[in-house]
């Protein structure tokens, strides 16, 4: 594949440069975002803030009191993807892989039944193949540790629930459209729910509060209740 | 050194100016909602202008100082303490700061700030997220406040006095709304063009209100709804501070300092980075309109933002000098 190129460079007012590569979800291009991420974030640019890898592009967030901060820091950070863009390898790099145990039993899967239903599959059909997956964090928002991972079998593929449940419990694995998520929090939300993780996603008193990262390949493995109950409680 | 908190007002949170380097792991910065009149009240303490203070909300608290205490209070006006300027709370002062009359937070620093761990790099508390500052979380009655030992007052002390043993000069306010409605300066967003022209008028020609369920993360703006005639769902995306998202209820949502890292919503404008701590002075039911500009003019506003925060943290500096 010939390397994407950036489409624009689209101002989040004067704080912030969003440098859009496709506004549609391709995962070749995603994968070059995650690579252009980390090499932008190894250069440790005085001026930026904060590197945001999303579904299509990056968002670089300007140091706004610093003293390097360039006249034009949306010309500059468009200037330095594309410095990045030529430097980097087109192989795509490993990355790290993150297995995550999860319990699929009926009291945590809340909309198993459903998803089956919708998908034409029995219910353990719906969980092996969920567990079958290697998938890969495109991009993290919604809440602190919430990442949206790709690579969900297409059988799978079903649109989010049609009303959204208040309360979605702490560490529910849920799937919706093409990708699959994990709630570090419980938060209203309208993915359709299949198991639970005892993991916790996100813990500020840790150096790395993140379970996973932007990047990180991800795999599930399925546990017991009795393992649930055990792992949750030993955190 | 501490203080106890008598009644915990509205929503009392302590807040610096937030945690940085996480909104790629969906943390966001969060931090002082005002951070110029942060800076201030910091500098009149002679703490450094990034130190946490006390974010009051529309009902301040009551707090009784159990040491003598150099404390300021600046942003939103309290009826219950004077502003802008040192004061040296004695042992056993209690404090009621009361309503404000004029804007809706105010930053309440301390000589040496409060003494409690930062998390992830800032003293910052992440409601949400149950996090940062005091036990990550808003101040309830009861609580005492640990305090770091300072030197300031003894600095107080040299400074000139009126006979109410306050000093006479203050800071200008850099935030306050004169008047309502506010003017707050806009760039179009990503997705200004594919609102419908009906909507793209009437965001710059109504009077928005802040609605009531305004809150850390996002004011909700009440007018009329905004809508695109193709109401295709866009790619989720990277959203910043000051974003003014749109969902399909077509009530506008500007992202204030615990917003979401990422959206779905299309953004019909992106508010210059000046003009949200002007914002976040609005209390619900507080008016808005918003006028177009060029990203040159949100640098230029920028700017001018820093010269009122130098020039003021000059004066500071040379009356603590005298």
């Amino acid at each position: 594949m010939a390397q994407p190129r950036p489409l624009g460079v689209i101002p989040l007012g004067d704080s912030a440069a969003y440098v859009e590569f496709s506004s549609h979800l391709d995962l070749e291009v995603n994968s070059v975002v995650q690579r252009l991420a980390l090499a932008i974030l190894k250069r440790k640019v005085a001026w930026i803030r904060d590197v945001v890898p999303a579904l299509g592009g990056l968002a670089l967030h300007f140091h706004l009191d610093h003293a390097e901060l360039p006249a034009k820091p949306l010309d500059e950070s468009l200037a330095l993807v594309l410095e990045n863009l030529k430097g980097l390898s087109s192989k795509e790099e490993p990355g790290r892989v993150i297995e995550l145990p999860v319990c699929y039993e009926s009291e945590f899967a809340l909309d198993l039944d459903e998803v089956a239903k919708k998908a034409g599959l029995p219910p353990d059909e719906v969980a092996h193949r969920h567990l079958s997956g290697e998938y890969r964090v495109l991009m993290m928002g919604f809440s602190p540790g919430h990442a949206y991972m790709g690579g969900l079998d297409e059988k799978l593929a079903v649109p989010r629930r049609t009303s959204p449940r208040a309360i979605v419990p702490a560490g529910s694995v849920a799937i919706a459209n093409e990708q699959t998520v994990v709630y570090p929090y419980a938060i209203s939300g309208g993915w359709n729910v299949i198991g639970r993780t005892p993991m916790m996603l996100f813990d500020a008193a840790r150096a790395r509060p993140s379970l996973l990262w932007p990047g990180d390949r991800v795999r599930f493995r399925a546990i017991t209740r009795e393992k649930f109950v055990e792992m949750a409680t030993a955190q | 050194m501490s203080i106890k908190v008598l009644r915990p007002g509205l929503l009392t949170t302590i807040q610096d100016h937030g945690r940085h380097g996480f909104q790629r792991v969906g943390l966001c910065p969060g931090g002082a909602m005002d951070p110029v009149a942060l800076a201030l009240a910091n500098a009149l303490v002679g703490n450094p202008p990034d130190e946490a203070a006390l974010e009051v909300t529309v009902i301040g608290p009551e707090l009784l100082f159990e040491r003598d205490t150099l404390v300021a209070v600046c942003g939103a006006e309290f009826d219950g303490f004077p502003h802008n300027r040192p004061v040296l709370a004695a042992a056993g002062t209690r404090f009621n700061v009361g309503r404000a009359a004029r804007g809706a937070r105010a930053y309440i620093a301390v000589a040496g700030g409060f003494a409690v761990e930062p998390v992830l790099g800032s003293r910052s508390t992440y409601l949400p997220g149950h996090f940062g500052g005091f036990q990550g979380r808003a101040l309830k009655h009861g609580d005492v406040l640990p305090l770091r030992d300072s030197a300031a007052a003894k600095r107080f002390a040299s400074l000139r006095k009126t006979r109410d043993g306050t000093v006479k000069w203050s800071v200008p306010p850099g935030t306050l709304p004169d008047r309502e409605p506010i003017l707050v300066h806009v760039i179009e967003g990503q997705h200004f063009a594919s609102f419908d022209s009906n909507s793209q008028r009437a965001f710059f020609d109504t009077v928005w209100r802040v609605a009531p369920d305004s809150n850390r993360m996002g004011f909700r703006l009440s007018g009329p709804p905004l809508g695109r005639p193709q109401a295709d769902e866009i790619l989720s995306g990277p959203t910043c501070l000051g974003s003014v998202q749109v969902p399909p209820s077509g009530v506008p949502i500007a992202l204030m300092a615990d917003h979401q890292t990422t959206g779905g919503y299309p953004r019909i404008a992106e508010i210059a980075s000046a003009d949200v701590a002007r914002l976040a002075q609005l209390a619900p039911g507080g008016k808005v309109h918003f006028a177009k500009c060029s990203l040159e003019i949100a640098g230029e506003l920028r700017k001018h933002a820093r010269e009122h925060i130098e020039s003021a943290l000059r004066g500071i500096a040379w009356e603590y000098r005298k």
